[in-house]
């Protein structure tokens, strides 16, 4: 029984990957010939306002080590060939190898990330249910009406508000910056970072709430409706106990799905964050790479934003083949009939 | 004296169609009386309003729901208040299907949050052995489980609450015929045992096999109360034409069905509700619902029985 | 909103069940009138009142000037009226070609046979694998930005979810029997998609087109905030917004605080009607 369970989840991971890899190669190609088509200048871009001291000699050379003068196709499977072996190329703004910054970057939007997804989980779903249970009360319409509201809120702009709020009138918090401005790295103590995490974070769970809350919200209502909680009703059970039991189990794992397939808009959110409180993540990098033209970088954020949309959808699905029994323990057990027919 | 009396009980709907806000009186003026030891069947055509009955009397119906009438138990009028406490322990459904198990959640758990008395593991493992269920069953999700084997844990929830009425809401449907058999013989027992159940099903024929009483339902309300034994011959000792009319559409008896069919909550005629598909209505009849009346140790509604 | 009005009408009986529609018809009416008169605002205002003027700088909201000024002298609430009508403007551009493209590829999927419908459902999983963001910073760097790239990243990113909706309306339009007798009558194609198809997904797309809308320029607004949107000469909300955060830890907080509040209203304008329609056309779907 858990082999052949094992023999499907395994099956069932590897129509994911290949899937992935499809999908992963349309879009590398698709992002490579829209980037090559720009009327950006690589060149232009490396060299930047240097561009009047550089004579045509030096920039034939500068041509040649990015492979400018090739026909596209060459150097897309040299771009490709490269990618393979995990040379996502240099930076041409960081003069670093793009999967270093990545890599930095990423740890440094992870933390944000994480802590925003926790908790915009927690409070959006504790909102859900506290409406569900008090359905068309005044409290279900206060979490109702602004939950449709934040869903109309430009998230940079509620950034710019606590911004206004905290950092501004009541000094709590620093303005801007992943780290204070003028310390050297290893001078950064664990503390700064949190500090300047704080906001960011706030902002970016504000914004998240929304999505949970309403469709924790309505799955609940659903189960309440349920035949499964009016018999729980007819054997007593009431309140909180009900919920509990009942309730709890079967709305939580649909919110956790929700939460992991929402990665998307977490990552589309931390970009508008980072640039509000100018944090050094992944987001910021992105606007950096393609406000000056970074090709290389751009191309790698691009592909590493599809990877964690990927994870997110990956993590969702096998929640539930773990979690839900129905998935997990497959059909019925083998038995024998007790009633001989 | 009779543990539960139901009299002159109503339950109307406001719905909402679209923009539009509608009411549907789905139950009226029904009445029933249930005694320790006995089981009544209430039999009516599918889509009569018969689970509402049940809930109506658990205090589960839907918000949106209205009732009126009075429902005692044990002599005393069941508010809702007490209904709240009363459920589960001295009243408990056994509902159709395993539908209304938690998906997720062991049945064994399951059962054990309906013991109200003593050491909840025993109290269920025994039920188990009673009701033919092997042990690895308590570990088991709904999904898991036959039909026999879901009907079976349903009963348990009921039995292992120590309840003195137990309403049964068509607990036989889609099950074959030896399913059915035992799960009937197990509500016989639990009647003999001192029990009272309230058995509701369209299906009349294994109705009369273990019932006492049967009381007809018919859009919504009863039409007649009578004890198991005048359900024979041609029904020549039936009361209610409506009765009469599905004993005789039984394949064993002559198999005639009925003209027609039962009208919807939303489009009920004026007087006897049975009138527009009766053989026997007169003008009369269309004019208001009779009321219920005793007639030869049973009750009926209709001015023209004898 | 509505659910409130639901339990009026539970607990008053004597209020007409029409009242509902009527005022559903009221909100969504009040709605329009109020996005017009928006629209009418930022095109017809006085450019009088955004020219420098250095008398007037840095000064908080009054009667005079409602939003406040900004380090120019220019009168915010005249900068956020015509950017509200630049955002709605580009959304409506964005919106309609996205919607475009949903209706065409939504049609498509359902008519053309299993290989086109595999194609199509590839490529909408291939735009939602990417973080819509991204997309959007992609397509507007690879158009160079401004106008044009914004506008057709707008379109590019937002059909995926309405083209599914029409491709599932149309399979079941498809399927329907007055249909199946059309075409064994022998009418062509194009005659049942003009007379069937299309007057039956009308409704879901007028529907969808309208929730596509906050999107779109929420969008809009997000891309030209971070710099790679509209261009910094027009009066766009993201420009004011993104403007004003050099000024903000000197306390001018009404250069951010208004332009958001009106964009966020306007949004949420857009969703109602669209919720609004949603309950006329397809009450049992808008229920709660």
């Amino acid at each position: 029984m858990r082999k052949y369970i094992g023999g499907k989840l395994g099956l069932f991971l590897l129509l994911k990957g290949l899937r992935m890899a499809t999908l992963l190669f349309a879009i590398c190609l698709i992002s490579f010939l829209l980037i090559k088509n720009s009327p950006i200048d690589p060149i232009q871009a490396y060299i930047g306002a240097d561009m009047l001291k550089v004579g045509p000699e030096q920039r034939e050379k500068i041509a040649e080590y990015w492979g400018v003068d090739q026909p596209v196709m060459v150097q897309f499977l040299n771009w490709g060939s490269a990618l393979l072996t995990g040379d996502l190329g240099t930076s041409m703004i960081f003069r670093r190898p793009v999967i270093d910054i990545i890599g930095e970057r990423f740890l440094n939007s992870l933390a944000l990330m994480i802590s925003a997804w926790v908790l915009s989980g927690m409070i959006g779903f504790a909102m859900g249910v506290v409406a569900a249970m008090k359905k068309g009360t005044w409290i279900d319409r206060i979490i109702k009406w602004y939950c449709f509201t934040l869903a109309s809120t430009p998230t940079f702009w509620m950034g710019l508000l606590i911004l206004i709020v905290f950092a501004v009138w009541l000094k709590w918090f620093p303005f801007g910056m992943g780290v204070p401005a003028g310390v050297l790295a290893e001078n950064v103590t664990m503390v700064d970072r949190i500090n300047h995490l704080i906001l960011p974070a706030i902002t970016l769970s504000i914004v998240g709430v929304a999505n949970v809350a309403l469709h924790t919200r309505q799955k609940l209502i659903d189960v309440l409706a349920s035949d499964y909680v009016l018999f729980a009703r007819a054997r007593g059970e009431q309140g909180f106990v009900l919920f509990w039991r009942h309730g709890l189990r079967n709305v939580a794992l649909p919110a956790i799905t929700l939460q992991f397939a929402a990665f998307s808009e977490l990552f589309g959110g931390a970009v508008l964050t980072e640039q509000v409180f100018s944090y050094p993540g992944l987001g910021q990098a992105t606007v950096e790479a393609g406000l000056r033209g970074d090709v290389p970088l751009l191309l790698g954020l691009v592909i590493f934003s599809t990877i964690f949309v990927f994870v997110g959808n990956l993590l969702a699905d096998l929640s539930y083949r773990l979690l839900d029994p129905r998935m997990r323990e497959g059909r019925r057990y083998d038995f024998k009939p007790q009633i001989k027919k | 004296m009779p543990i539960l009396e139901v009299e002159n009980l109503s339950v109307s709907f406001k719905q909402y169609t679209g923009l539009k806000q509608k009411t549907h009186k789905v139950i009226s003026s029904l009445n029933v009386t249930l005694e320790a030891g006995e089981i009544l069947a209430v039999v009516g055509a599918s889509g009569s309003g018969k689970s509402l009955l049940a809930h109506a009397i658990l205090g589960i119906l839907p918000r949106n729901a209205s009732i009126c009438g009075v429902i005692k138990y044990a002599g005393e009028e069941l508010t809702p208040d007490r209904q709240t406490v009363l459920r589960g322990k001295e009243i408990a459904l056994v509902p159709q299907s395993v539908n209304f198990l938690d998906p997720l959640m062991r049945v064994g758990s399951q059962v054990r949050t309906s013991v109200k008395n003593g050491d909840a593991v025993s109290v269920q493992r025994e039920v188990f052995e009673r009701y033919h269920l092997r042990q690895e069953v308590e570990k088991m999700y709904p999904f898991q489980l036959s039909g026999g084997m879901a009907r079976r844990t349903l009963l348990s929830t009921a039995m292992v609450s120590g309840a003195k009425v137990i309403i049964a809401d068509e607990p036989t449907p889609g099950l074959d015929p030896d399913v059915i058999k035992e799960a009937l013989n197990n509500f016989r027992e639990v009647a003999d045992n001192g029990c009272a159940v309230m058995l509701i099903t369209h299906d009349i024929e294994s109705a009369l096999n273990i019932a006492d009483k049967i009381a007809v339902f018919y859009a919504g309300t009863t039409v007649e109360v009578a004890p198991v034994e005048n359900f024979k011959g041609h029904g020549e000792e039936i009361r209610h034409p409506y009765s009469k009319a599905l004993w005789r559409a039984l394949p064993q008896n002559d198999f005639i069905p009925i003209p027609g069919s039962q009208p919807h909550p939303s489009s009920l005629p004026a007087g006897c509700l049975f009138a527009p598909r009766c053989v026997m209505a007169t003008p009369e009849c269309r004019q208001v619902q009779p009321e219920m009346r005793k007639l030869r140790g049973g009750m009926v509604r209709c001015i023209h029985a004898t | 909103m509505i659910s409130s009005l639901k339990l009026k009408n539970k607990d008053n009986h004597k209020q007409l069940p029409s009242n509902r529609k009527k005022r559903t018809l009221f909100i969504i009416l009040i709605s329009i009138i109020f996005l017009v008169i928006v629209i009418l605002g930022g095109v017809l205002i006085d450019e009088g009142r955004i020219v420098t003027n250095l008398n007037d700088r840095n000064a908080p909201p009054s009667l005079d000037h409602l939003f406040g000024t900004d380090w120019l002298g220019r009168d915010m609430f005249t900068r956020t009226l015509m950017g509200l009508s630049l955002s709605i403007g580009v959304g409506l551009i964005g919106a309609i070609g996205s919607a475009s493209i949903a209706l065409f590829l939504g049609m498509a999927a359902a008519t053309m046979g299993k290989m086109a419908d595999r194609l199509i459902s590839w490529l909408i999983d291939l735009f939602l694998s990417v973080p819509h963001l991204v997309t959007l910073i992609l397509i507007a760097f690879t158009l160079g930005g401004g106008f044009k790239g914004i506008v057709i990243g707008l379109a590019l990113t937002h059909w995926p979810s309405l083209a599914r909706v029409i491709r599932a309306e149309v399979m079941q339009v498809r399927s329907a029997e007055y249909v199946q007798v059309s075409q064994k009558m022998g009418k062509s194609q194009w005659w049942i998609a003009l007379h069937h198809i299309l007057p039956h997904i009308a409704p879901q797309l007028l529907i969808g087109f309208m929730l596509l809308f906050p999107h779109v320029i929420l969008h809009e607004a997000a891309v030209t905030f971070l710099g790679l949107g509209l261009s910094p000469h027009e009066p766009a909300i993201g420009i004011i917004l993104s403007e004003s955060m050099k000024y903000l830890s000197s306390g001018m907080w009404w250069l951010a605080f208004f332009p958001g509040l009106c964009l966020l209203i306007i949004v949420r304008t857009f969703d109602q009607i669209g919720e609004n329609i949603r309950l006329l056309i397809d009450p049992n779907r808008a229920q709660d």
